[in-house]
């Protein structure tokens, strides 16, 4: 009986269960004190608020008001730049930012799936990065190189996508296996040495563009990219791509032989060994599905959002994604919500930047602060003076020996 | 997870008594097993060498390199080589010290760090005569811009040394020099003296190792990933440093970021060594202090007992806490040196080199500074060596841009990274971590 009593419960009970001494409920906490922090940093740069804080003993309340304005108009300008934008002239077009925030979120999706897949296989994937841009430069080579019918020209490409992020995580995960290389140093290493790889192609004559002196590559066929939804708004089929990597991934983990044995091999890879599943071959194959999926983010930015390769074609995704893995905590819903939640932000800021002179580099800050803050329970604990178990066992089982 | 950590730990010990470090000297107690990658690979580069340096190539060009500056007191003339002959020769060498390496291997000798190092300088001069077959490279104006890019690497790797040691992974190497290089440029500014600018540094170092040292040292309960702390405080620190240098350094440079650099100091007497010299004696003060802390780490490392306790409690932290070594907070003190030495790296690249900060001005120094450690064997020494030869790769490629170089000069800054990937994967050398890298421990 008391083996079903989880499973007795209502789901009322159980999401209450899960927001009070779960996850959920510091997840949310992390992100309020990330984003208060942030507005802190906000109003110590803001002009207006230094210039009031000269006279601030003689006149309190100018200060305290133009702090209040300093955070709440970036606030409320990140807002109506990621979720509604209350000002649209028409409906249509006021939910103009939403489709950006899922722009944003599209390679977020993916490459946080790469992650999260070798989280729970126990290794730290750090070469996202790496396997984005491997990813993006075969999709992006076959689809202006190549002249295909039109769908199966884009399916060709993304499909070189998968490929080229595959390989490239299929050796670190090769690497890990074969010699006990830590994979951390490793995907740290083929990050900076696809980033010079895809730089030197940009100069070859096979990718550059004709008449540019900048290294970016042609435009993608129109057969090879990935249709958007609307007029106005970059949004692109890739979202659903992404979308059906997480299905997958869900699968994968929750449904079958392999992600059991990925599992088995992240909790104990000596327990796992002994019930004879071998490790090495499981992390070659964590790291060669993962890395594929990261190389869909690639493909989805050169396929869709971007149109063209380009040296910046990753930005910070890489480490984006391992921030998404934490956050989601290596689940593949997870991930899909915080890679929702990262791409509100990074939409969000793009618009607080040109209304309010932000700079864009807060997102950067908030993001990795939720991330420290749930790594961290017994602070935001001590804050909140909240009752919450020791949260992100994940992190834990990720651990093993370093270099 | 104890289970695992214990058969490692005592396959790491099996491994200790066959360690290399320079401090045992002795004959290896166990050394049934021959690894035999290091010769190879030897005997690849070296035959690599011999045929696309030195058989390949069309005779009759020469290499010049230059050994003087034009101020410098003594001049030597420059040195011309024929191209061909100079690299076939070198390239017999590279084989030749495989050859020594293979003979090592079979008596069931380790090879030594030199013999590596020794190959490492005859295979890239066997390079350097190939790319400047038909022109002229100043080798002590290359060798000056080696060091100057070395200077944060160094500092950096033995940053990631000091945490290492006692087992603390430290990936924020790069932040932690992204914020020494960011505090001493705005603090030199606002006082405007670069003297309190170089205080300030280890200062911000420290302050991100703090943050480092707290979560993976000190909650340890919690199960807080060393490797995921890191990778955040570096994207903490390059989101803070970029959002002050838009919102203030840039559009208020006059106060917030005009630091200057500091003078360049000639030793008297050593700074006249030809072709030496001027490279390591007349340097900014960063370098000199650089000089000193490596001596000194290594001294302490190997030869204190403040450094036996530091390995100790890296090798075996269970034995170091049953000696009555508390290991928490040697961990603890180790992070937070590392991190002002980082911090402290990091101001050569405003107070040193730039004269002011710039945004992402290190620009991935703090994980070739990783690459650096390891390749170094975790040792000052070694990692000095590592810095010096990546430094060389990186301002290599600059040299050869002007001359034309034969290889791309991505491929040349990809050195360091695939180097370390070989290393790491054991194609280069036997590496073996500290047993309890990357490990918390937690007292029972």
């Amino acid at each position: 009986m008391s083996e079903n009593s989880t499973s007795e419960l209502t789901v009322g009970q159980r999401f209450f269960r899960e927001l009070t001494t779960g996850g959920t409920a510091l997840t949310l906490l992390s992100i309020v004190l990330a984003m208060l922090i942030g507005a802190v940093l906000i109003v110590v740069a803001d002009s207006d608020v230094q210039e009031t804080a000269a006279y601030f003993f003689s006149r309190p309340s100018d200060t305290l008001l133009a702090i209040w304005e300093s955070a709440s108009s970036a606030y409320a300008a990140m807002f109506a730049g990621s979720v509604i934008d209350f000002d649209a002239p028409s409906f249509g077009e006021s939910l103009i930012p939403l489709a950006d925030t899922l722009t944003y979120a599209t390679p977020l999706i993916a490459a946080g799936l790469a992650v999260a897949l070798a989280f729970r296989a126990g290794l730290l994937n750090i070469g996202a990065q790496g396997q984005i841009l491997i990813g993006a430069t075969l999709a992006g080579l076959v689809g202006f190189g190549m002249d295909l019918p039109a769908v199966v020209h884009l399916l060709f490409a993304v499909l070189a996508g998968f490929i080229g992020g595959a390989i490239w995580g299929g050796i670190a995960g090769f690497i890990k296996a074969k010699t006990g290389a830590h994979e951390v140093i490793v995907t740290i290493m083929l990050n900076h040495i696809a980033a010079l790889l895809l730089a030197y192609l940009l100069t070859t004559q096979l990718f550059r563009r004709e008449g540019q002196a900048a290294p970016i590559s042609p435009f993608v066929a129109d057969s090879a990219t990935l249709p958007t939804f609307f007029e106005d708004s970059r949004l692109n089929l890739g979202l659903f791509v992404a979308l059906l990597g997480a299905v997958y991934s869900w699968w994968l983990l929750s449904r079958s032989t392999m992600g059991f044995r990925f599992k088995a091999v992240g909790h104990n890879p000596h327990a796992a060994t002994t019930a004879g599943i071998s490790v090495a071959r499981s992390y070659t194959a964590v790291m060669f599905i993962g890395g594929g999926l990261a190389g869909i983010a690639g493909a989805s930015q050169v396929l869709g959002t971007e149109g063209y390769l380009s040296t910046s074609i990753a930005g910070e995704l890489g480490f984006d994604a391992i921030t998404v893995a934490l956050l989601g905590r290596s689940s593949p819903i997870g991930t899909v919500a915080a890679s929702l939640l990262f791409g509100a932000l990074r939409a969000g800021a793009v618009t607080m930047q040109a209304q309010t002179g932000t700079p864009i580099d807060i997102v950067l800050v908030v993001q990795s602060l939720i991330v420290l803050f749930i790594a961290a329970p017994p602070l935001v604990r001590a804050v909140f003076r909240l009752k919450v178990r020791a949260a992100s066992p994940m992190a834990a089982e990720v651990g093993g020996k370093a270099a | 997870m104890r289970t695992a950590r214990r058969s490692e730990s005592s396959d790491a010990s099996t491994q200790l008594a066959t360690r290399p470090a320079e401090n045992m000297p002795a004959e290896p107690a166990v050394a049934l097993t021959r690894h035999w990658r290091t010769p190879i690979m030897f005997g690849v580069f070296g035959l690599l060498a011999l045929v696309v340096f030195g058989l390949l190539p069309d005779g009759g060009r020469e290499s010049t390199f230059g050994l003087s500056l034009r101020d410098d007191v003594i001049q030597l003339a420059p040195i011309t080589v024929p191209s061909k002959l100079a690299a076939i020769l070198l390239g017999v060498v590279c084989l030749g010290i495989a050859a020594y390496a293979a003979w090592q291997t079979y008596l069931g000798r380790r090879v030594p760090l030199w013999l590596s190092i020794t190959f490492g300088v005859a295979f890239v001069l066997a390079f350097l005569t190939w790319a400047v077959a038909g022109s002229e490279i100043s080798l002590t104006s290359a060798l000056q811009g080696t060091l100057a890019l070395s200077v944060p690497l160094i500092f950096g790797a033995l940053c990631g040394m000091m945490g290492e040691r006692t087992g603390v992974i430290n990936i924020a190497i790069e932040g932690q020099l992204l914020a020494g290089a960011f505090l001493s440029g705005v603090v030199a500014s606002l006082v405007g003296s670069l003297w309190v600018g170089l205080i300030a540094a280890p200062i911000a170092g420290l302050a991100v190792a703090w943050v480092l040292a707290v979560f993976t040292v000190f909650t340890v309960r919690y199960f807080v990933n060393q490797i995921i702390v890191g990778v955040v405080l570096n994207v903490l620190v390059i989101g803070v440093t970029n959002f002050l240098y838009s919102s203030l350094l840039s559009p208020q440079k006059e106060t917030w970021n005009s630091p200057g650099r500091f003078p360049r100091l000639e030793i008297p007497v050593l700074s006249e060594m030809p072709v030496i010299g001027p490279v390591l004696f007349h340097q900014t003060i960063i370098v000199y202090i650089m000089y000193v802390v490596v001596v000194l780490a290594h001294i302490a490392l190997f030869r204190t007992r403040w450094g036996l306790r530091v390995r100790a409690v890296g090798e075996h932290p269970e034995a170091a806490d049953t000696a009555g070594i508390r290991v928490n907070s040697v961990r603890f003190r180790n992070v937070l040196l590392g991190g002002a030495l980082a911090g402290l790296g990091g101001s050569y690249f405003t107070l040193g080199a730039v004269g002011l900060f710039s945004s992402e001005m290190t620009a991935g120094a703090g994980f070739i500074a990783l690459a650096a450690m390891i390749m170094g064997r975790w040792t000052p020494i070694g990692a000095v060596f590592a810095a010096l030869l990546f430094g060389f790769a990186n301002n290599l490629q600059s040299v050869l841009g002007i001359i034309g170089s034969p290889i791309p000069s991505e491929f040349m800054l990809m050195a360091p990274y695939l180097l370390t990937i070989f290393a790491v994967a054991g194609l280069v050398g036997r590496i073996r971590p500290p047993a309890f890298n990357g490990q918390p421990y937690i007292k029972s």
